[in-house]
């Protein structure tokens, strides 16, 4: 609800932003060769995406999942399908998608359970007829044979083996609330993000849990940077080649084990603190799915892919690393400034946002 | 003879007047323990062979019989059907499948959970993999690079490395998962499975063939089989553009009230593939000729024909293939209750053996076999005539036990109106069928039950969900005599011999026990719940509304009369006798009725007051810990 009510709020925001009026167009420079231009085709509830708001996307091979505020979408062969509840679907708000890779089962968060997708069938677990803790499903990861969930009312693993149910909140591990907002599983370590608790971490070997709290509290101050995690409210964690990114309503964090690496607007590339995802490429790069537009980070520059604030055209800047912000000429954006998720086909991206879901095609540079 | 019938002649030869013979049967329903010690004796010591699936070797010399009771392959010579060899395998074994090449022979063995992999050169097992709970079916692919296995308690399809056994991930099937078939071009695997998938309360059973990808070892499609629970063995014909599966067609919507008018199950193929177009549900079934529990099934190698055992009818109905195209292509709309469809396509029914299920038919179609699992015989088929030309005697025992005569009773449906139904309709391999029913004798539309786990069913008396049938005998004969059969009772004998069996079937081994039986952490946790005197605000829970008193025992029932808060509109009466918790995890749905989908949904929805049990104090964290433990019992 949160996720949703923050939705509505900067769409009025985004809206009177757009009524600035228009800059004189920007001059041609370079590209700088890391930094990835892309052509965005939009869909909407006009080209068959059964609603715009659209929370999550997964890409599985040539196929591509929606959640939307109103079913599941599946394009495929350039044709959408809708999964609604009459097919099982647990709830009709989808808040969070994730890909078993090994056996092509699809497990979608939604607003009143978990649902499975497997080959065309959907069984759909609640906190009254399963184990889950709570029906609110805000994140959801696959590792392995388990499907490791965020809940309005902790975390949980079930173990598809077994069908053995286990629950984390405040009476087994260092979670003060219980609001967890996303995970990502890995075969060595899983992540919580918690809203309003840090980020959790659950080391696979040990079984053992930690926290990585902002050093300032509650406290909307950044008293030393890069002392610790950036703030307590955590939106998103990703973990890939032994690095956390997480984001948060006030900025994001890279960690990486044992330094962490903050990130504000003012001293990044950064679009908006305002952070709804992220999603890490690799050690040094990942992307940032912000209320002000989709950023992508290389380790040294930044890209920015949004419509302008300024006059409501299709922007795309990049920032180097002295800071040198330089405007790419382009003719596409994303379908909204706000951006909810992104997944990556090859080349391509495909970006999830409060008014439709993007495909982003790599244009040679 | 059997050994029942030997005793009742040897009372009849010494001069007992019937009221004795009566007396006699009588103390063996109630267990008196010098006549059923009398038939056990003799049911302990015998080691039927019980064929259960037969295979052809690629070359046709060898006939590779899986024998379920005696745990062992036995190899026989096709042509003179001289023993070659016995192979001893593991526990109540029930899938048998060749490696492509013929080198290999695989054996899933259900009981303890493994695959027996036998060299066929040498003719022995030089390997045996642990691999998923109740494995019950095995295919290779045509590389020989991975292994697919059913596995019919995790309800999923195993995926393992055909070279090393190491299991590489596990594919959502259905329910009950069991038997596979590759197609014709090794691309795809059909996979079925014998209890329906969850559906809402009181609407037609849902299941399907579970379609995988062998390439990429992934499900690509279910097709869906409306109204079916129980689905078993499918064929393809050689060209691929024809599958049939074999499967029942419950009908527990409507009161079991008029079998006369074939009023409990259709008995049913759905062919699919090319040359159908869509799927299409045959029935079987014509009056007075039911095909009760198909269960094998074999095309043609010239696609002319198709043949389905019937453990119940004990025949094989063979379908010509072209008529039943014609007819399905010339029908629109469904007809699988139009009992005078099969007169169109069905051009023989066989009698063979007793339960016959697996068959296998030669590379030139001449020759069909079909093991008959309750008699120890092999049908030898010839294809031309429709005919048994002989019939294959295996070793074993010759004398037939009360306990066999028992088994041979479960499965038949020579007792019920016209032999539509047996025992084994609703109780699947001696279990459970995942379904509710509309019983007659509580009124039409009233008191829907569901179908009660059999396993370990001795000693929990008395029987109904209502507690109103005081031991088996009452509850297996007139009961079942009057209600289910509608036809001939069951002669003393037989009826004693059916309890003596009903009372042998033992609970599959439970799975979510540890070897050596200690629990798991939440497994304990979830244990000091259930045995707990005091809630968690410290107030004494009365004894009767402690899981452990009514849910106490070995088998989890103290045999009383107790009403829960469950009762529906459409129950007579809330007064329910707490039932065994044998092999809960099992059994979804729960509750009498079936209303309760999972485990959790008897508390999160139908406790609302605390009556089953004091457990609205419980938080999330602890009813998981509660289920977790149940599920070891």
């Amino acid at each position: 609800m949160k996720k949703l009510c923050t939705i509505a709020l900067l769409l009025v925001a985004g809206t009177t932003a757009f009524a600035v009026p228009p800059a004189s167009a920007a001059p041609r420079v370079p590209v700088p060769p890391t930094m990835p231009r892309y052509r965005f085709e939009n869909f909407t509830t006009a080209n068959g995406l059964p609603d715009n708001h659209v929370f999550a996307v997964l890409v599985d091979g040539d196929r591509i999942w929606a959640a939307t505020e109103n079913g599941l979408a599946l394009y495929e062969n350039r044709v959408w399908k809708t999964y609604t509840t009459k097919d099982g679907l647990a709830h009709r708000a989808v808040l969070s998608l994730a890909l078993d890779k090994r056996t092509g089962d699809v497990w979608a968060g939604t607003m009143a359970g978990l649902s499975r997708i497997s080959g065309g069938r959907i069984d759909s677990y609640t906190q009254l007829n399963s184990g889950l803790s709570n029906d609110v499903v805000y994140g959801v990861s696959v590792e392995g044979e388990n499907v490791w969930v965020a809940t309005a009312a902790g975390g949980c693993r079930l173990n598809t083996r077994t069908g053995q149910w286990a629950l984390y909140n405040e009476r087994n591990t260092p979670m003060v609330e219980i609001w967890t907002y996303g995970v990502a599983a890995t075969p060595t370590k899983v992540y919580y993000a918690v809203w309003g608790s840090g980020v959790l971490e659950y080391d696979q070997k040990t079984g053992r849990w930690d926290k990585y709290d902002d050093p300032d509290g509650e406290n909307e101050i950044v008293l030393f940077k890069d002392q610790g995690l950036i703030h307590e409210i955590v939106t998103s964690v990703s973990y890939v080649d032994n690095i956390l990114w997480a984001a948060t309503y006030f900025g994001d964090s890279r960690y990486d084990g044992r330094y962490w690496h903050n990130f504000l607007t003012k001293d990044s590339g950064l679009p908006s603190n305002f952070t709804n995802y992220i999603k890490g490429v690799d050690a040094k790069s990942a992307w940032f799915c912000t209320d002000k537009g989709l950023a992508y980070y290389d380790g040294v520059n930044w890209a920015v892919y949004r419509t302008s604030l300024k006059d409501g055209k299709p922007e795309m800047t990049v920032r180097d690393a002295e800071a040198k912000v330089t405007p790419v000429a382009v003719t596409t954006a994303p379908a909204h400034n706000y951006v909810l998720g992104i997944d990556f086909q090859g080349a391509d991206i495909w970006v999830a946002t409060a008014k439709g879901l993007s495909h982003g095609i790599r244009e040679k540079q | 003879m059997r050994a029942g019938a030997a005793a009742g002649f040897a009372l009849l030869a010494a001069g007992l007047s019937a009221t004795a013979l009566t007396f006699f049967s009588v103390a063996l329903w109630t267990g008196s323990p010098v006549h059923a010690d009398e038939h056990r004796g003799s049911v302990e010591d015998v080691d039927y062979a019980s064929p259960l699936e037969v295979l052809l070797s690629p070359d046709g010399a060898r006939l590779y019989v899986l024998c379920q009771q005696s745990q062992e392959v036995r190899v026989l010579d096709a042509a003179s059907y001289a023993v070659i060899k016995n192979i001893a395998v593991g526990r109540v074994p029930r899938g048998i499948s060749l490696s492509p090449d013929g080198a290999r022979l695989f054996v899933t063995n259900s009981w303890d959970d493994t695959l027996s992999i036998i060299d066929t050169n040498a003719l022995v097992v030089v390997a045996t993999w642990p691999v998923g709970a109740e494995p019950s079916s095995v295919v290779e692919d045509r590389q020989g690079k991975r292994l697919f296995i059913a596995n019919r308690i995790s309800n999923d399809v195993a995926v393992l490395d055909a070279q090393t056994g190491a299991e590489e991930k596990r594919l959502l099937a259905g329910r009950g998962s069991s038997y596979l078939a590759l197609s014709p071009d090794g691309t795809k695997l059909y996979a079925t499975h014998v209890y329906p998938n969850a559906s809402p309360h009181r609407t037609a059973p849902e299941s399907e063939i579970t379609v995988i990808d062998v390439a990429r070892a992934v499900v690509v499609d279910r097709i869906p089989l409306h109204g079916i629970a129980g689905v078993f063995h499918m064929a393809f014909s050689g060209d691929g553009r024809l599958g049939v599966v074999a499967e029942y067609h419950p009908k527990n919507l409507v009161p079991l009230a008029h079998l006369e008018h074939g009023g409990a199950f259709e008995d049913t193929l759905t062919v699919f593939g090319a040359d159908v177009g869509k799927t299409v549900e045959v029935p079987l079934d014509e009056l007075e000729c039911y095909a009760s529990q198909p269960f094998g099934v074999a095309i043609a190698p010239d696609k002319s024909r198709i043949y389905v055992t019937s453990g119940g009818s004990e025949i094989v109905t063979v379908v010509d293939v072209p008529r039943m195209l014609r007819f399905i292509h010339a029908h629109n709309g469904p007809f699988v209750q139009d009992l005078s469809a099969s007169a169109n396509y069905v051009v023989a029914r066989i009698a063979v053996g007793l339960n016959p299920r697996g068959l296998t038919l030669t590379r030139d179609g001449r020759r069909l076999f079909v093991a008959n699992r309750l008699d120890d015989t092999i049908s030898l088929i010839d294809t031309r005539t429709n005919r048994v030309t002989s019939t294959i005697t295996l070793a074993g025992p010759k004398t037939i036990t009360a306990l066999r005569h028992g088994e041979q009773t479960f499965y038949t449906a020579r007792y019920s109106f016209q032999g539509q139904i047996g025992c084994a309709n609703c109780h699947i391999d001696s279990s459970f069928d995942g379904i509710q029913w509309n019983l007659e004798p509580d009124g039409f539309g009233r008191s829907i039950v569901d179908n009660k786990l059999l396993e370990g069913v001795k000693d929990t008396e008395p029987y109904k969900w209502t507690g109103t049938n005081p031991n088996i005998p009452t509850e297996c004969g007139p009961r079942t005599e009057k209600y289910f059969w509608r036809s001939e009772n069951y002669d003393n004998l037989t009826l004693a011999d059916l309890t003596v069996y009903v009372r042998s079937i033992a609970p599959r081994p439970n799975r979510w026990r540890l070897a050596g039986g200690e629990l798991t952490p939440p497994q304990e946790r979830g244990q000091a719940i259930f045995e707990r005197s005091v809630d968690k605000f410290k107030k004494p829970i009365p004894e009767y509304n402690r899981c452990s008193y009514c849910h106490s025992g070995p088998k989890g029932t103290n045999q009383k009369i107790v009403d829960v808060g469950t009762r529906k509109p459409t129950d007579n009466t809330g007064l329910l006798k707490a039932p065994p918790l044998t092999n809960i995890a099992l059994t979804a749905p729960y509750l009498h009725d079936g209303s309760a989908r999972s485990l959790e949904e008897i508390w999160t929805v139908y406790n609302p007051e605390d009556k089953h049990g004091r457990t609205n104090d419980l938080t999330k964290d602890e009813l998981n810990d509660l289920i977790e433990y149940l599920r070891t019992r």
